[in-house]
């Protein structure tokens, strides 16, 4: 029990928008490729469906593949949980690690502000482990969960993102 | 896995007040350390890594959760505790880039202004 809390990471951040918002800016292509990375997603939202996350023009332009995280839908439900696994492609080194498990929950509190979790267990995975903290500079990638939920903040809360 | 969800918030009190303030205390820092190290421990495990009473660490934990930094969650009869670094990332984002740009423009214009001086007038 212990050692899976070791590789489980959480991130929370709070933002006043509708539940339904927050899972549309995470589900859908039109909303993702305006904050993070800008990775347009494509998602069949029932158990079993694939995700899959575009690399942007950008992205290709630095050498990054077309197909740049993939996974599956293990349980989705809208607007408050979803859960997939999610294994990026970016490198061989990535590609060749486990599959995470990646968790969105959607908590909705008094005054129209949500909660929003991600829970992401990733053992088996000491790349993406040591990637998706950030801490390092989002312009070269190092951003991590970190800034794409204070990224995706912005954006709900006042239309903009803060790369933009 | 259950949350635990108790968040409240106060008017006055702005989030950015309770991460400063949260930050502001040598062994509550050691505590977020001990969590970068490794994530998920029990208040057994945290304690042990201080000499201090099992309240007084609780103390610490209750104000980091308030500030967000900490999150906890149920795992069987154990409550884990998760650095959240989110908050830190904002408190970067709004304080720290904003005046480090202003930092490196402040020396572009003074490079700018010294080459002009540099050129025979």
């Amino acid at each position: 029990m212990t050692d899976k809390a070791a590789t489980t990471q959480l991130y929370r951040i709070v933002i006043k928008a509708s539940p339904q918002a927050i899972w549309d800016a995470i589900t859908k292509p039109e909303w993702t490729e305006r904050y993070g990375y800008g990775a347009r997603v494509n998602y069949d939202l029932r158990t079993g469906g694939r995700y899959l996350a575009k690399a942007s023009a950008e992205m290709r332009s630095m050498g990054l593949p077309d197909e740049l995280i993939v996974g599956e839908v293990i349980e989705s439900d809208p607007p408050h949980k979803l859960v997939q696994t999610w294994h990026p492609l970016f490198n061989a080194a990535t590609a060749a690690e486990a599959h995470t498990r990646l968790t969105y929950e959607i908590q909705e509190n008094q005054g129209g502000l949500c909660t929003v979790t991600i829970t992401h267990d990733v053992a088996g995975a000491p790349l993406v482990a040591g990637m998706v903290p950030g801490g390092n500079d989002p312009a070269k990638g190092g951003g991590g969960w970190p800034w794409v939920l204070s990224d995706l903040k912005s954006l709900l809360e006042t239309g903009k993102a803060m790369a933009a | 896995m259950t949350g635990d969800y108790t968040v409240t918030y106060c008017p006055d009190v702005t989030d950015d007040d309770r991460v400063f303030k949260a930050l502001a205390d040598p062994t509550r820092r050691f505590l977020l350390d001990l969590l970068f190290q490794r994530d998920g421990r029990t208040l057994k495990e945290l304690e042990s890594g201080l000499e201090m009473t099992r309240f007084g660490v609780m103390k610490h934990l209750r104000i980091l959760e308030d500030a967000g930094l900490v999150v906890t969650r149920r795992s069987g009869r154990e409550k884990l505790h998760f650095l959240n670094a989110v908050p830190i990332r904002m408190i970067h984002d709004r304080w720290i880039d904003k005046y480090r740009e202003r930092e490196v423009a402040a020396l572009v214009a003074l490079k700018t202004d010294l080459e002009k001086k540099d050129r025979p007038s």
